[in-house]
């Protein structure tokens, strides 16, 4: 009767609800509908597909979409994804779960999300996490709100021109409408003045180059303003944490930690700070407690800071974490641990620079912004930059992201081999540019 | 369920370990020399866990089995819309996995072809014109529909509007996301109809509104009939209609937001059009605008790249499954079964709006609660918590504010007569325990993997990272 297999109800299950509810039709339950509001013209949509042809199509869509060997970054990396991690997100009792109020059925959740806060607070040097953001940029516009709230009679929030250009472009939306005053600048311990709020650096800036960050954090805490650093968790291994930098709010993207590229999503955010501001900290946060019987137990707790008790006094609007990719991220540092971490940015290290020589040799290239780098570079093109982009496309490459600057910038994760990255050398090399 | 008591860090042993790489990445060649100096490099330790893959799959399939989602059982959480997830979604949600988000167009046709044909499907559904992808949850749609309102004012030089209407029924983060996106709040009331009073509503319309946000059916479950004046009288003073996507489910196939005057609106894709809410997230919030705001779509840049592309794979999966055949079904089924349930309950729980609903509704707890001389009566947590001990999830509790007990129940079209039948079974059976020994309700659950936690503990001695 319904002629769906989501729709269990037969004709006669129908007949006898409706009767029970007292109406004769199922239009009738729209009663209460103005006549006119009800549509009365065909869905423009497709016709209904069965399951086979559903996959057929998407099948098809997918042939559509080129196979590219990745070499670009800028914010979104193609490490690694270990096999364990799909299959435990997948168990539908993680998949179809919605947010954990009832605490008493979501002990599974509640308690990757604490495994999740901690390993944050580990990675970032941070006292207190909060159970994940929508992705790296959203916790960077929201880190702007923080700032503000968090310091008294200080205006402005300063913003590094050296964060990723997506960063930079989320973040002047919230402030454009928010009414936030956010300036990006170029050097932050030049601009930091008493009306300054916080600051917003990067660890790493979108060239790929490991910042020194002491004197941003000297001057910003020097002037009474907060230093929020945005950081690329991955490398958190292997380079200053945003603790040992003196930063009092770490955000950034866990999309580094083997989250697939997926065309830009679902990804996840991670926002930690000191606990001075901890009741400053939008989203949802677990944390430890008892029941009556003395057994451990996790909850949602410090709500009072959310917008279902306070509505339009809550410190965000947010109302949701992307628990699943946290889920995600928790089970990729759980296998890797802190060798495996390691590990990672020794072989993106090791490959970057074996691609940066590489290219360097070519002599289509000169060095761009020097400085120490992991796993992303960029160079000065000395060949026009549209051309090389077409001729690594052509070959099945993705490399060359173009900066305002006109430099070209590559990336080099651990999934790349040294057979890939002589191929695409060799392309650069012999194209006709 | 059964209680596990480990934590992953529990389970760390030096030397373990859960990773397999190659060992170097020019197999032999002389790798370049360390690269960053040791003034930036990282001297605490990581403190990660170290442990093997068979510890991590085993910790986490136990966690998992003290979770509850839509493929365990009823989850009639009100205002969630907690249908089943079909599984051909997430089959092909993967397709998709290995494209970059700044890949140029000419490399991917499908990934454009799944965005177009979303874009008119949804425009189609609603009757908005275009719809953007950025936002990432319902919440980040409101909030991305409230930046284009401020445009559209801003773009016609009209600056003066501050303000945003927002009714006493609205989820929560409506006033939140007004107030991130710099506007002030005025609450209009609801009559004893529940529904948005046209007459405390007039007084508050003037030059400096920029809109009003509806949810429509409201959270009560309750269509708001005066739509089309509230539409004239806001239009009129010059403000725009917001629409809350929450609450689109028993409208899909059926009535369209545009079609009632709203000019912006979000969906839900991870409610009404079936992607799995993971545990709090990953969703995704489309926003749709009529016509003279098509313009100003791309203007707010509100997440790093295209939106949650694989949820929206998902969504057009489902979309494609429904098709036009079948798409009314859904809202007309959620309709019915939660009308069923409300006739089925109602002369144990007290229904404050004796009216026909439509894809939830809210009792205001029971009407005999058992308190006596010395014994508290069962509040609507202790009906919630009960509820547990006999498979089922709970409804939405204390939400909305109009009602001191509230119990907000969505079933959603994917559950069956049988399901619902047994669910009313207990619930009545649960309102007679209530009225013959309410401590049996204040006690529960009872049979869950942990009781009620100490919920005080935790806020006034927050441990939010384990040591």
């Amino acid at each position: 009767m319904a002629g769906l297999s989501y729709f269990p109800h037969t004709g006669e299950d129908i007949r006898l609800m409706l009767e029970r509810i007292g109406v004769k039709s199922l239009d009738d339950l729209y009663s209460d509908v103005p006549a006119d509001f009800i549509f009365k013209g065909e869905y423009d949509l497709p016709e209904a597909m069965s399951e086979q042809q559903v996959r057929d199509y998407f099948h098809s869509l997918a042939s559509r979409n080129v196979p590219l060997k990745v070499f670009a970054g800028q914010g979104a990396y193609d490490h690694y994804t270990p096999s364990v991690i799909p299959y435990i997100t997948s168990r539908s009792e993680f998949l179809t779960a919605y947010t954990p109020y009832q605490c008493e059925i979501s002990q599974g959740t509640l308690r990757y999300i604490f495994e999740y806060q901690s390993m944050i607070c580990r990675l970032t040097g941070m006292d207190v996490s909060n159970a994940s953001m929508y992705d790296g940029p959203t916790a960077a516009a929201e880190a702007v709100r923080m700032c503000l709230a968090s310091t008294r009679k200080r205006s402005k929030v300063l913003v590094s021109d050296g964060l990723l250009p997506h960063v930079l472009e989320t973040v002047r939306s919230y402030a454009r409408y928010s009414g936030e005053n956010v300036e990006i600048v170029p050097d932050v311990a030049a601009a930091v003045d008493a009306d300054t709020a916080g600051v917003i650096v990067p660890g790493i800036d979108r060239f790929g180059i490991v910042r020194d960050l002491a004197p941003a954090v000297e001057a910003a805490h020097a002037a009474g303003a907060l230093v929020v650093e945005y950081c690329d968790p991955s490398t958190l291994a292997v380079i200053k944490s945003p603790a040992e930098w003196g930063a009092d709010i770490a955000v950034g993207d866990g999309q580094s930690l083997g989250i697939p590229l997926a065309y830009g999503g679902p990804y996840v955010g991670f926002m930690a700070c000191k606990s001075e501001f901890m009741r400053k900290l939008p989203g949802r946060i677990v944390g430890q407690t008892a029941d009556a019987k003395g057994r451990r137990c996790f909850v949602l707790t410090l709500q009072a800071r959310e917008q279902h008790i306070r509505r339009e006094k809550a410190t965000s609007n947010i109302c949701s974490n992307q628990s699943l990719m946290a889920l995600w991220v928790t089970v990729y540092l759980s296998l890797m641990g802190p060798d495996g971490l390691r590990k990672v940015n020794a072989l993106c290290s090791e490959g970057a620079h074996y691609l940066y020589d590489s290219l360097l040799a070519t002599g289509r290239f000169a060095p761009a912004v020097e400085g120490p780098f992991i796993k992303e570079f960029v160079l000065k093109p000395l060949v026009d930059p549209a051309k090389l982009q077409q001729a690594l496309l052509d070959a099945g490459f993705f490399g060359a992201l173009l900066t305002p600057e006109g430099y070209v910038s590559f990336c080099v994760t651990e999934k790349r081999t040294r057979e890939e990255v002589d191929a695409m050398v060799k392309v650069i090399r012999e194209a006709a540019l | 369920m059964r209680y596990y008591d480990k934590l992953i860090f529990e389970l760390s042993k030096p030397g373990r370990k859960g990773w397999s790489l190659k060992d170097s990445f020019c197999g032999g060649a002389a790798a370049p020399a360390a690269p960053v100096p040791s003034g930036l490099c990282r001297q605490t330790p990581l403190g990660l866990p170290e442990v093997s893959e068979v510890d991590v799959v085993r910790h986490y399939t136990n966690l998992s089995q003290m979770n509850f989602g839509v493929d365990t059982g009823f989850y009639p959480l009100g205002s969630c819309t907690m249908k089943y997830n079909p599984k051909i979604n997430e089959e092909i949600s993967t397709l998709f996995d290995d494209i970059h988000p700044l890949q140029p167009e000419s490399t991917v046709g499908g990934v454009k072809e799944v965005y177009e044909k979303m874009d008119s499907c949804l425009a189609a559904i609603t009757g908005m014109k275009h719809f953007t992808f950025l936002p990432c949850a319902g919440a980040h749609g409101e909030l991305t529909g409230l930046m284009l309102m401020k445009e559209y004012h801003i773009s016609r030089g009209d600056t003066a509007r501050t303000k945003v209407i927002v009714p006493d029924s609205a989820h929560g983060t409506n006033p939140a996301s007004a107030a991130v996106c710099g506007f002030e709040i005025i609450v209009v009331k609801s009559g004893a109809n529940g529904l948005v009073d046209v007459e405390s509503l007039k007084p508050l319309l003037g030059p400096d509104i920029a809109g009003i946000m509806m949810t429509n059916p409201n959270t009560l479950g309750l269509f708001e009939r005066e739509i089309r004046e509230i539409a004239a009288l806001v239009h009129g003073c010059g403000g725009l209609l917001y629409y809350d996507g929450a609450n689109m489910n028993p409208l899909l196939g059926m009535v369209r937001p545009g079609d009632m005057g709203f000019d912006i609106m979000h969906l839900n894709l991870h409610k009404t059009f079936s992607t799995p809410h993971g545990g709090g997230g990953p969703g995704s919030g489309p926003v749709g605008v009529a016509e003279a705001l098509v313009p100003l779509l791309g203007k707010p840049h509100v997440s790093g790249f295209h939106g949650n592309a694989a949820v929206i794979l998902k969504a057009y999966a489902y979309i494609l499954t429904l098709g036009r055949e079948h798409i009314s079904m859904a809202g007309k089924l959620a309709t019915l079964n939660a009308n069923y349930i409300k006739e089925s309950l109602k002369d144990v729980y007290k229904l404050p709006i004796p009216t026909v609903c439509k894809h939830e509704f809210v009792f205001d707890g029971l009407l005999n609660d058992g308190a006596r001389e010395g014994v508290a009566g069962a509040t609507t947590l202790d009906v919630a918590k009960r509820l547990l001990d006999f498979g089922f999830h709970a409804p939405t509790i204390y939400f909305p504010l109009l009602f001191h007990q509230a119990l907000m129940i969505e079933p959603t079209e994917t559950e069956s007569k049988e399901i619902l039948d047994e669910f009313i079974e207990v619930m009545r059976k649960i309102a007679a325990e209530a009225a013959e020994d309410p401590d049996i309700l204040h006690q529960a659950p009872h049979d869950t993997p942990i009781g009620r936690p100490d919920e005080t503990a935790a806020a006034r001695n927050p441990i939010l990272q384990y040591r």
